[in-house]
């Protein structure tokens, strides 16, 4: 009983989302919408659940003086005074999103500079995987080495500068044998995915339930 | 005729011939009322109103919407600053009810009752005034039962279907069914089993999205196999969570399968915790946790955006096995270059099938190779059949091109 009740909802809810696909009428044609909002609704309420596990699990590293321990004393701290000046600019502003609220001038000017770092570490990381993949320690490395360089090169304006072949093959490459193995995976993809959305369906496949 | 005037002639006679060739034809001559010589309208004059208005019940939709659609005199080109819609109904005062911009030539009336007959009207609005179109014949909207566009799909996704359970079927009556080899997915237990005898954890990111993305749900499958493996041998498993739904499925999916092997007592939720729905926020604290808690072996499976790379390299800097796998082909190169395994699309869903290796999962998954090769088959003969018929009729007349051309259309 356990199982079966989730796998007759799982089976009713994929089959209705299936017909509301092909039949627009009502009441089908809606019937995803109004199962994102339900989506949505249940979402809140976990979050609630996402932000009790953070508060629980850090609270445990610094009782125990972990290795770290600091890191989640920072991390507390931010979420506290995240929440308090939310609190304030709601109070004042009617919103924490106004602009003159210090939650978005923490925001601002420090959670948009922290992803912005985070991202810049990005290039750094490209570089030093792009040395490992591009080293031409087989024919097919080789192969990869090759193709990059044409296409960066391709791309670039001192490429078109040394010789019109690097755009021309460039965009031969990316057009013609990126496209068609970037296709093969997407076909491959969306046949197991609906293999798979099938299986739940059919409650063949159960290991996501406890 | 004095030799100034003669000067004067021929110095006119340039201007007036010479300027306009050389400017390619500007406002100068007139060459008929209203319109220049490249057909723009004329200083002061109206502007054409918009023609061929047409309104259509919007196809294979719920009803409610109508689709008015018009074109515009290329004299005005440049001249509209906007469309105004106007509807008329019978009994009813004419009402503008949208806006659509210089660039567009279409417009959906989403308010519309069903069964109720309206005509529209297109009004172009420019810096010299407005002009307005003739009105559209009577129109109604209407729910469709079937969407027609959606025929193929239905049609392809009922043969992949009935594949799918006839290979299952197959599996359950016992037939001995062929699966290819996947060594990312053999790699998994090994994975686990060297985390193991380095006594180090086992880390699990099951990506930045929520449980409706079809990739997370692969994932999930896939880490109840891990689990099992990892309470099996008493390995710590961490679970970091971009997402509280996914959190709270993954620590039932985990502590499930500690129950399964009969070690529920070694279960620590808090090892599957949320961290942030913030992308950057949630690949540092990733980051974090790879770099201090020094995992042996590192599951990136699901869907990623570009964190990762910064995930994965930090994972090839701490020395940790790396297994990935994603549907996102964006994504895929990063993975291959930074990780020592790759599941690559659909392999990230045959994933718990395979591991599981329960031959009614196996099925499935011969079906889905089935399938891929009819595809191929299917792309070989359409190639094959619009070179032929570019070779045989270059005018695109014969009846390998038609071929060629109606399956396109159908896929397309």
């Amino acid at each position: 009983m356990k199982r079966t009740v989730p796998l007759i909802i799982t089976f009713l809810t994929g089959f209705f989302l299936v017909v509301s696909f092909f039949v627009p009428h009502e009441p089908f044609g809606a019937l995803e919408q109004r199962l994102l909002v339900w989506f949505a609704i249940v979402s809140g309420f976990t979050m609630l659940l996402g932000v009790d596990s953070l508060i629980r699990s850090h609270v445990r590293k610094v009782a125990g003086r972990r290795p770290g321990w600091w890191h989640s004393v920072a991390l507390l701290i931010g979420l506290a005074v995240t929440v308090v000046t939310g609190a304030i600019g709601f109070s004042r502003f009617g919103s924490p999103f106004h602009m003159q609220s210090p939650f978005m001038f923490l925001y601002t000017h420090s959670i948009i500079p922290l992803q912005g770092t985070m991202f810049a570490l990005l290039a750094f990381f490209i570089a030093s995987a792009s040395y490992r993949a591009f080293r031409a320690r087989n024919t097919i490395a080789t192969l990869l080495l090759v193709s990059a360089v044409i296409v960066m090169l391709g791309r670039i304006p001192i490429g078109a500068a040394i010789s019109h072949f690097f755009p021309a093959a460039q965009e031969w490459i990316m057009d013609v044998p990126q496209l068609a193995a970037k296709r093969g995976i997407q076909i491959g993809a969306a046949l197991g995915a609906v293999s798979m959305s099938l299986r739940i369906m059919l409650g063949i496949e159960r290991s996501y339930l406890s | 005729m004095t030799r100034s005037r003669w000067a004067s002639l021929i110095i006119v006679a340039i201007v007036l011939i010479g300027v306009p060739a050389l400017t390619g034809g500007s406002a100068v001559l007139l060459d008929e009322p209203g319109t220049t010589d490249n057909g723009a309208a004329a200083p002061g004059e109206p502007p054409a109103p918009p023609c061929g208005v047409a309104a259509g019940d919007v196809p294979d939709d719920g009803g409610g919407a109508i689709l008015v659609e018009w074109t515009h005199p290329e004299r005005d080109a440049g001249l509209v600053r906007a469309y105004e819609i106007l509807r008329y109904v019978a009994g009813e005062e004419p009402a503008v009810i949208g806006e659509a911009l210089p660039s567009e030539t279409s417009y959906v009336d989403g308010d519309a009752r069903d069964g109720v007959e309206y005509q529209y009207v297109v009004r172009a609005v420019t810096p010299l005034g407005s002009a307005e179109s003739t009105p559209s014949a009577p129109v109604s909207s209407a729910p469709q039962w079937f969407a027609r566009s959606r025929l193929n799909v239905l049609i392809l996704a009922g043969l992949f279907s009935a594949a799918v359970l006839l290979y299952v079927r197959r599996a359950r009556r016992g037939i001995d069914l062929y699966v290819r080899k996947i060594p990312g997915l053999d790699a998994v237990d090994d994975a686990v089993g060297r985390a193991t005898e380095m006594g180090r954890p086992v880390l699990y990111v099951p990506g930045i999205e929520t449980v409706s993305e079809v990739g997370t749900l692969a994932s999930l499958t896939i880490l109840g196999h891990v689990a099992r493996r990892v309470a099996q041998h008493g390995t710590p498993l961490e679970v970091p969570c971009a997402d509280p739904i996914v959190m709270t499925t993954a620590q039932e999916i985990v502590r499930q399968s500690y129950t399964e092997v009969g070690e529920i007592d070694r279960y620590d939720p808090h090892r599957v915790a949320y961290l942030t729905y913030d992308q950057f926020g949630y690949t540092a604290g990733v980051d974090g946790i790879m770099v201090r808690e020094r995992p042996e072996a590192v599951f990136l499976l699901g869907y990623f955006a570009a964190e990762s790379l910064i995930l994965a390299e930090t994972g090839h800097a701490i020395g940790a096995i790396q297994i990935a796998g994603t549907k996102e082909t964006s994504q895929l190169p990063f993975f291959v270059a930074a990780c020592d395994y790759t599941l690559i699309g659909e392999e990230l869903f045959a994933a718990s099938s395979y591991l599981g290796r329960e031959p009614v999962m196996l099925g499935s998954l011969v079906a889905q190779d089935l399938a891929k090769l009819w595809i191929v088959y299917l792309i070989v003969f359409a190639f094959a059949a619009g070179t032929i018929g570019a070779l045989v009729s270059p005018d695109g007349t014969s009846f390998l091109t038609r071929l060629f051309e109606a399956l396109r259309a159908w896929f397309g």
